[in-house]
């Protein structure tokens, strides 16, 4: 019994040292975001304050980003393979859209650090 | 109630696919003069005449199915030249170019002139991309031949009896809306169609579709039921618009809509893939869902014919 107890908290140990970062940031500081078949590939994104969103356009189709309230970031036109990147410091819920194809939306949650 | 402006409709009949759309407006107008006196307005003079629509050139395209969309728009503007009934004019329904750089509009604009023929534009969503959202294509197109452009870029113009009104439908669209026209284009729409005789035939030209072709690809116009009100008295409205690269009608009561096919790709039809991108066709099969569009519209008939053709 009692080498048992030691080999589960040497697991959980071991657990922990693989996968306790991860746990621990649960929301990264860096997010990619995927324009796909004229989508948001993540329409919700959740990071804390500071955190970079990055959006890259896969499609054939040139796509923008951006915000709702049309002032807190806007990207230039985003051709294939293009990418743009905004680094969010204050907490809040930021809805954004294409505005060539406003059908497609998201959304970026920045939580206090 | 109805019935006089019911029986007023124009004939559509398209020839080929792709591009371009050639209308043809004749007469037929012993009927509808009598009704028109009847109404107690005045008719206008329709004579015979034809025009052209051409969309979604998509100048700059380059990618798969379409290595170079200047090929494509180029066999279908010489197609235009060689008709044998030369068209009055050339509607080009928007998307002109794919990124709105100026070496776009540059080759769009040399090769639509070896049609030999006036041309009117509208935009689309792809000739707002550049840094001032639409400045370039007002700078090129903002100026048409009869008459100031107002607002955005639309305006108005008289052809044979006809009233042509050119709309913009992808100036300030809204997150999670489709396609827009605005409250002062509205104002403007309302002035321009005020005092007109309800007997006078209307064509509508715009980019984006007037009625909501699909909206989860956006494939409309959020305010279009509100220009579509102040068209509701006349009776003969015939609508034309680009975007969705595919042939597709509706007609209700005395209007009649129509989308014209582009000439660089095609898209799916609504719902039948997950995006609204280009659509993967082989090399030979490309200019069998390209081309232009032939329309003859008849003054006084009640029926409406399509015919598509394409390129190859």
């Amino acid at each position: 019994m009692p080498s048992v107890n030691r080999k589960t908290m040497i697991a959980v140990f071991v657990a922990l040292l693989a996968f306790g970062p991860a746990l621990v940031r649960a929301e990264p500081s860096a997010v990619t975001v995927k324009i796909d078949n004229f989508a948001f590939d993540a329409q919700t994104v959740t990071v804390p304050a500071g955190a970079t969103v990055t959006w890259v356009n896969d499609d054939d189709d040139p796509h923008t980003v951006m915000a709702e309230d049309g002032k807190s970031f806007r990207s230039k036109t985003l051709d294939t393979g293009d990418r743009f990147s905004f680094t969010f410091m204050s907490p809040g819920t930021y809805g954004y859209f294409c505005s060539v194809h406003p059908h497609m939306t998201g959304k970026v949650v920045v939580k206090a650090p | 109630m109805n019935e006089p402006l019911d029986r007023r409709r124009f004939l559509a009949c398209m020839g080929w696919t792709g591009t371009g759309v050639l209308w043809t407006v004749t007469g037929g107008l012993a009927s509808s003069v009598t009704l028109d006196q009847a109404l107690g307005a005045t008719a206008p003079k329709t004579k015979p005449f034809t025009f052209l629509q051409i969309s979604d050139s998509h100048i700059g395209f380059n990618k798969d199915p379409n290595p170079d969309a200047r090929v494509t728009f180029r066999e279908a503007v010489q197609k235009i030249a060689a008709l044998p009934t030369k068209p009055d004019f050339i509607l080009h329904t928007g998307d002109i170019t794919q990124l709105s750089k100026p070496s776009e509009f540059d080759d769009a604009d040399q090769i639509i002139r070896e049609a030999g023929l006036e041309v009117f534009h509208v935009p689309g969503e792809h000739d707002m991309l550049d840094d001032g959202q639409g400045k370039a294509y007002l700078d090129r197109y903002g100026k048409g031949s009869q008459g100031a452009v107002l607002g955005d870029g639309w305006y108005s113009f008289d052809h044979s009896g006809v009233h042509f009104v050119g709309l913009i439908s992808v100036k300030t669209l809204k997150a999670g809306g489709m396609g827009s026209l605005g409250p002062d284009q509205l104002d403007w729409l309302k002035k321009d169609l005020a005092g007109r005789a309800s007997s006078q035939p209307v064509v509508i030209f715009t980019h984006m579709p007037m009625w909501v072709a699909y909206q989860p690809w956006g494939w409309g116009v959020d305010d279009a039921a509100q220009a579509m009100a102040l068209l509701a008295r006349f009776g003969s409205v015939t609508v034309l618009n680009g975007h969705i690269h595919q042939v597709m009608q509706k007609v209700e009561g005395n209007v009649a809509f129509h989308t014209a096919r582009s000439t660089a790709f095609p898209q799916p039809a609504p719902g039948t893939a997950p995006g609204p991108g280009p659509m993967k066709v082989p090399a030979e099969m490309l200019r069998s869902v390209l081309g232009v569009r032939t329309v003859s519209m008849v003054r006084g008939q009640s029926a409406l014919a399509v015919v598509d053709t394409p390129l190859a």
